[in-house]
């Protein structure tokens, strides 16, 4: 079944992040390919022609591209384990809108949050913490966005945990002291072997990101 | 779970595309619906805010005590739920994968970028969005010849994810050209989707619900000329 899998990838994505995470939880092996997104290899440009984007994954020759569209397919044809979607349809739904509200939200503002000063950062600020907050209303009580297992959402959204530390560097700002439940979710999710070793030294990222905006002029 | 006959409402506007997939797919699946319709311009209704609280916005699927949101979510709860009638989604996963990719390119790149043309602010800017959509329709085209194996849809013989997510916006496609003068789909760069376009239209699932370009183009002036600040919103 597993046939040739190749990820396309760039080490401080969050979306790359997400599908490698899918594919541990699903115990799968794979090759891992390390973009240099300022020098695209032939092979990206050939199997996401229209984004140009990574991740890409590349099972049996045929690409697969977008994150969630990823975990989506390595949940389908990887049905007979560690399930990420639920099977009751309302619970799906809920699942994917989540996750779609993750995508919808998180990364811009994350973005601005680290490329902007002043009161476009605080603006930026104010909305991503509200964001996280409704997303913890979301989680209530429960040990995972999936419940008792961990699921779609948290696969999702864990990978933004690895710039948590980046953003409140950037943004002079601690994510955890607004909302500790979330953090505490987070830190429940690193103690799985599959976001442990899917996800970034936050000090790397921060070192990334202090890179970029030397890159960008920013200060 | 809402049992398969619990009451089914959808929540939105005659002239949005996204309202108009979780009608089409309900369609597919001769699902008996009560279409609750919003004035969105006088203000939106507390039925709305209580059902979409995150967003605030159209189409909402209610299904007996459950509330769903966002378009192609909606689609493919309906698929789902309603799973011994006709297929929405492919079967196999990798043709899954590729429908739910051109949906959310179709959503994320595509028309917004024809939205812009009528927002465009100046020639250049006019032709910049005119390129983006015809670049997009070009591969739709390629798409098509792809996907639908000699059928008349993206989904092969029937009306399927792809057929509902980019169809719903060919009231706003024609009303484009119109007020543009230009023919985007057309015989010599697509061929194919000019033919796929009329079936589409014409099918039982969809006929009653897409809006007739004359009345989208009058509503789409009213936008215009209130979004001008010709008339004060209330």
């Amino acid at each position: 079944m597993e046939g040739e899998l190749v990820l396309l990838d760039f080490w401080p994505s969050m979306f790359g992040m997400r599908t490698r995470i899918a594919l541990a939880e699903k115990q799968i092996k794979y090759e891992y390919r390390e973009e240099d997104l300022r020098n695209k290899s032939a092979l990206l440009l050939q199997m996401n022609p229209v984004h140009k984007k990574i991740p890409v994954l590349i099972h049996n020759g045929k690409p697969v591209c977008e994150s969630l569209i990823q975990v989506q397919y390595i949940d389908e044809v990887w049905n007979d384990r560690a399930p990420l979607l639920p099977s009751n349809p309302y619970q799906r739904a809920t699942a994917r809108f989540w996750a779609d509200f993750v995508d919808k939200k998180i990364y811009d503002l994350g973005a601005k949050i680290w490329r902007s000063k002043g009161e476009e950062q605080e603006a930026a600020k104010k909305e991503f913490i509200e964001c996280l907050k409704l997303l913890e209303g979301e989680l209530g009580d429960k040990p995972y966005f999936g419940g008792k297992d961990f699921g779609y959402v948290d696969v999702a959204l864990v990978p933004f945990y690895s710039w948590f530390y980046a953003y409140e560097k950037c943004g002079k700002f601690s994510i955890e002291a607004e909302c500790p439940k979330l953090i505490a979710w987070a830190k429940r999710c690193m103690q799985k072997e599959s976001v442990a070793k899917s996800l970034p030294d936050p000090e790397k990222i921060y070192d990334f990101v202090l890179q970029l905006k030397k890159a960008f002029g920013i200060e | 779970m809402a049992s398969n006959d619990a009451e089914v409402k959808v929540l939105g506007t005659w002239s949005s595309p996204f309202v108009m997939r979780a009608r089409i797919a309900l369609n597919i699946k001769s699902v008996n619906h009560e279409f609750l319709q919003e004035r969105l311009w006088e203000g939106k209704s507390q039925l709305l805010l209580n059902s979409n609280p995150v967003h605030k916005k159209v189409p909402v699927l209610i299904h007996g005590h459950h509330t769903i949101c966002e378009s192609l979510i909606i689609v493919q709860y309906i698929d789902e739920v309603w799973s011994s009638a006709p297929s929405i989604l492919p079967s196999e996963p990798h043709e899954r994968a590729t429908a739910r990719f051109w949906a959310a390119y179709l959503d994320d790149k595509w028309f917004p970028s024809m939205r812009a043309i009528g927002m465009a602010e100046g020639e250049d800017a006019r032709r910049a969005a005119i390129g983006q959509v015809e670049e997009g329709l070009v591969l739709l085209e390629e798409e098509f010849g792809e996907c639908s194996k000699g059928g008349p849809f993206f989904g092969g013989d029937r009306i399927g994810y792809l057929d509902i997510a980019f169809g719903c916006f060919l009231g706003w496609l024609r009303v484009t050209e119109k007020m543009s003068g230009i023919r985007l789909l057309n015989e010599t760069n697509t061929p194919r989707l000019l033919k796929w376009a009329h079936g589409f239209c014409s099918d039982d699932a969809v006929k009653d619900v897409m809006p007739e370009t004359e009345k989208l183009a009058e509503f789409a002036k009213m936008i215009k000329g209130r979004v001008k600040g010709a008339t004060p919103r209330t």
